[in-house]
């Protein structure tokens, strides 16, 4: 049960590492992006799963329920905010992808260098 | 039996994200992205947190799905090339992940009620509460008035990315006038003529549009508010897009509509802080907004909340447009 | 109603926001200038009042929202903060007011509104990572500033701005998210987010791995987004193929917020907690700010490109800023802080002139300047000015810091000391050449086609590059308020009494 209790960092140091090596090693832009998405959602994994407490439920009061244990709220706060800033990266980097692709022709990475160099 | 589960999805996920990077076609790898989202929520849930399980939901596999599709509609489909010096990407990605590893071993088990997360600044907000803001969900009310600023922020990302992406697809040989910009749209014409879909979408989307005005209001009491409010609204109008074509989504809802509803939620929610100010207490104060601060307190949750679900639909259709309504340039 | 003066960290964020999005609405272009330069403006004076209140030695603190810190989320300016204030409202009014004939050449009208709000969104984000005291609350900041700025680059009219940004996409946010990694482990091992708070929980956790490990994440993130050597890749080219006024706010002070977030971090909250912090912090950011000041200015040398020359000079600028700070020592922090409000007068007085030239030639290459002093006299005479002070001869801005950097390192003492004199030494010899490869091709190299007649940069530009090279002699000859403020702030970080 104790080595349990970090199966969910685990995780999340490995969806970490996905995301990353995509970012690195990808040469096709869009796939870079996706990297980078699979990197920012491993970090939702870090904070949520912190903010959960043994035998708790979500962190709404109603009545009834008033000596329920509740997970914390805030790193959920965290998260909802951190999650918008994900969307938004994707979607200007995005624009820009679809701008390179105009301009070069191509959504990868080597093409453009190529085609710079000449 | 739960651990249990959450191990199992946990696992799933993993798996995923592999699929993710391994696919060469990538649509392929777009979809695969979206059940990954979809995996993630569910975990959510799992670890009680409802309202960012349906906004990872909304966002993960709904809106960043589309808005990636919508971008690949523009150019190749396909990864032609495999990965640039993947051994050594490896090594320098596998020992950043030892690190966070070995990191863990002193970390609070996931779980355990003694974890300083679970006994500072967190069971103060469950506590008080009831007290000051007196709305039974406890996240709306850290987001809306504890740190409600941050929510502020939050909403001038989303405003940025909106006003970027715009920028940056005004220009180049893809960026037509308006003229030209309606032709291209009255030529996607969606999914018009697949009957069934016709028929599905006059069905679904109405009671998408009103869940996603359920979500807007019942924010304080369930898990929802402006940000998955403007997602869910923002899902329903590109579904109608995408079933009857851009013209007529357009026309449902023009693009001076979505400005107005970009710059306006951003202005709302400012204002409401700067009535803080001008009425004698701080920037984001809500409780002097009406003569019993816990009434203002709701006052102002209901006016910021408000203020992101228009700013949130308003950019997330905007942006779609921009995508949907460009030419694929060869 | 409360006076206006307690308003003010909050305002400098909020006014600029706020704005953003009502220039996007405002036609024709020259109308969303105007304002956005109004609104630069104003931030300038809130910052100049912030400033005055930071002189007389006390942290202006802020609760938003009126909830008390840990809750609520606090604001605070020091003197420190208050210093790159006033370089980043200086800079972005500066860049406004002169960029105007610039920006018209660059961008289209009909795009200038966009990037009007884009620029206020920059300036809002920077403003709010300097206000705030909160961990997480400046991770929102970043991202608005860090999108606003890819926006902005991503308004250069050459084809290569694109992968440019992107890769500065790329690199910046995973600085941002090894940040928010970083405070997470933070926040998991003390339960706030509240940096005088998380100093006072910290104590009881400090050895802990988490906590080493959230250092080591925070350190690198942040280094990503100051362009620490090794970490500066995404710099050169987003510099250099940015319209030239987003040149000027974003060499100024983009990658200097950052560097404030880290030495914040570094000094004020963890460094009372951990015994063994400050040799490591020194360890590991000297040699990366020596090395640093060496490559970069070594590629200096050979670069062909004036922009981009100018950019690995910032990096090399960087290196010192670093060094001064891994001295750990309070003559050492005073210059680095010095280093970084010089640094923004000598080189805005550069991409200002550069601005100007650009105007006027047909490319920035070096080859391209041939003739240059003889068409343009008093915008070469300007970039001499600044570059003097890049250089730090005395009378300028920039000698007031190196002379502080070397002292500092006389007080380390011993080999080390002189062997830091001597990188020190060693960078402005090579900056005295990189700067005097401008000179000698604007000056001396004979022009393909003869010079028909003297033709300057607008005069509004022309007359602001001169009012910024006029500043860099002015606090060269009264350095009075950067010293002042850099050692207030220097003894803040070092936790002794202002």
């Amino acid at each position: 049960m104790n080595f349990l209790g970090l199966y969910n960092y685990w995780v999340f140091a490995v969806l970490l590492m996905i995301g990353f090596y995509a970012v690195v090693a990808k040469t096709n832009l869009v796939k870079k992006l996706m990297g980078l998405s699979l990197f920012q959602a491993a970090v939702f994994l870090l904070y949520i799963t912190m903010g959960k407490i043994s035998g708790g439920t979500a962190p709404i009061i109603q009545k009834g329920l008033e000596d329920a244990v509740f997970s914390n709220p805030l790193p959920q706060v965290l998260i909802l905010t951190a999650i918008v800033v994900g969307i938004s990266t994707t979607a200007l980097g995005l624009g820009i992808i679809v701008r390179i692709n105009e301009e070069y022709g191509s959504i990868d990475e080597r093409d453009v260098q190529e085609s710079d160099r000449r | 039996m739960t651990t249990l589960f959450g191990v199992f999805l946990l696992t799933l996920l993993v798996i995923t994200a592999l699929a993710v990077v391994r696919a060469r076609h990538l649509v392929v790898a777009v979809m695969l992205l979206g059940i990954f989202s979809l995996l993630l929520a569910v975990n959510f849930v799992l670890l009680d947190a409802a309202d960012v399980a349906l906004t990872e939901a909304a966002v993960g596999a709904g809106i960043s799905t589309v808005l990636f599709l919508g971008a690949l509609a523009l150019m190749s489909e396909r990864e032609h090339y495999g990965s640039s010096r993947p051994w050594l990407s490896l090594v320098v990605v596998v020992s950043a992940v030892l690190v966070v590893v070995y990191a863990t071993f002193d970390q609070p088990r996931l779980g355990d009620p003694e974890a300083p997360v679970l006994n500072h600044v967190g069971p103060w907000y469950l506590e008080k509460t009831p007290e000051y803001v007196d709305i039974p969900n406890v996240v709306t009310a850290v987001l809306g008035s504890y740190r409600g600023y941050d929510t502020l922020g939050e909403v001038f990302v989303v405003f940025t990315a909106g006003i970027g992406v715009l920028f940056l697809l005004s220009a180049g040989p893809g960026a037509q006038n308006n003229g030209r910009r309606r032709a291209v749209a009255e030529k996607k014409i969606g999914l018009r003529d697949e009957r069934l879909l016709h028929v599905i979408g006059q069905l679904v989307i109405p009671f998408v549009l009103l869940f996603g005005l359920y979500v807007q209001f019942h924010g304080e009491y369930g898990p929802g508010g402006g940000f998955q409010a403007g997602a869910l609204i923002a899902a329903g109008f590109i579904l109608y897009a995408l079933i009857e074509g851009e013209q007529r989504a357009l026309e449902a809802l023009p693009q001076g509509g979505l400005n107005f509803l970009m710059v306006g939620g951003a202005l709302l929610y400012g204002v409401v802080g700067l009535a803080g100010i001008l009425l004698g207490s701080n920037f984001l104060a809500y409780s002097v907004l009406a003569q019993d601060p816990v009434f203002g307190q709701k006052l102002g949750i209901i006016l910021i909340e408000a203020g992101v679900g228009m700013t949130v639909c308003g950019v997330l259709l905007r942006i779609f447009h921009a995508f949907a309504c460009r030419e694929r340039i060869r | 109603m409360s006076s206006i003066d307690a308003h003010l960290p909050v305002l400098q964020v909020v006014v600029p926001l706020l704005v953003a999005p009502l220039v996007t609405i405002l036609r024709p272009s020259g109308l969303a200038w105007a304002a956005t330069t109004a609104t630069s403006f104003m931030a300038l004076m809130i910052a100049v009042g912030l400033t005055a209140g930071a002189l007389e030695g006390d942290i202006q603190r802020y609760e938003v929202g009126a909830w008390a810190a840990p809750y609520g989320i606090e604001l605070a300016v020091d003197s420190f903060g208050a210093l790159l204030l006033l370089i980043l409202t200086g800079a972005s009014t500066f860049a406004l007011l002169a960029g105007k004939a610039s920006l018209d050449q660059q961008i289209e009208s009909g795009r200038q509104p966009l990037f009007f709000s884009a620029w206020l969104l920059v300036l809002a984000g920077l403003a709010g990572i300097l206000v705030s005291a909160d961990a997480f609350n400046i991770f929102v900041f970043m991202e608005i500033s860090s999108l606003a700025s890819y926006v902005l680059i991503a308004g250069g009219p050459d084809r290569r701005a694109l992968p440019a940004v992107f890769k500065y996409l790329m690199m910046g946010t995973i600085g941002a998210t090894f940040y928010l990694i970083g405070i997470g482990l933070i926040y998991m091992m003390t339960g706030t987010l509240n940096l005088a708070d998380i100093q006072v929980r910290l104590v009881d956790v400090a050895g802990l791995r988490p906590v080493v490990v959230a250092i080591g994440f925070i350190t690198v993130g942040l280094g990503l987004k100051a362009a620490v050597f090794p970490l500066h890749v995404w710099l050169p080219n987003a510099y250099n193929f940015a319209p030239h006024a987003a040149t000027v706010l974003l060499a100024a002070c983009a990658a200097k917020v950052s560097l404030y977030v880290l030495l914040t971090f570094d000094f004020v909250v963890l460094q009372p907690v951990l015994p063994e912090h400050d040799p490591h912090f020194g360890a590991f950011l000297m040699p990366l700010a020596v090395l640093g000041i060496l490559a970069a200015s070594a590629v200096a040398l050979f670069e062909p490109n004036l922009k981009r020359l100018l950019a690995f000079s910032s990096v090399a600028q960087i290196g010192y800023i670093l060094l001064g700070a891994s001295m750990v020592s309070l003559p050492g922090v005073t210059a680095s802080l010095m280093h970084m409000f010089n640094h923004a007068l000598a080189k805005g007085a550069l991409f200002l002139a550069v601005m100007c030239l650009a105007t006027r030639l047909p490319s920035l290459e070096l080859d391209d300047l041939a003739g240059a002093a003889k068409r343009m006299p008093w915008t070469m005479a300007a970039f001499v000015v600044g570059g003097l002070s890049l250089i730090g001869i005395p009378g300028t801005a920039g000698f007031t810091s190196k002379w502080y950097l070397i002292s500092a390192s006389l007080e380390v003492g011993g080999a080390g000391g002189w062997l830091l004199i001597g990188v020190i030494v060693t960078g402005s010899l090579m900056a005295v050449v990189y700067i005097w490869r401008v000179v000698e091709a604007a000056w001396f190299r004979v022009p393909l086609a003869e010079p028909t007649e003297v033709r300057e940069a607008p005069a509004l530009m022309l007359s602001v590059t001169w009012l910024a090279a006029a500043a860099n002699v002015y606090f060269g000859l009264s350095p009075w308020l950067q010293t002042t403020l850099a050692s207030n702030g220097a003894r803040m970080l070092l936790g002794e009494a202002p």
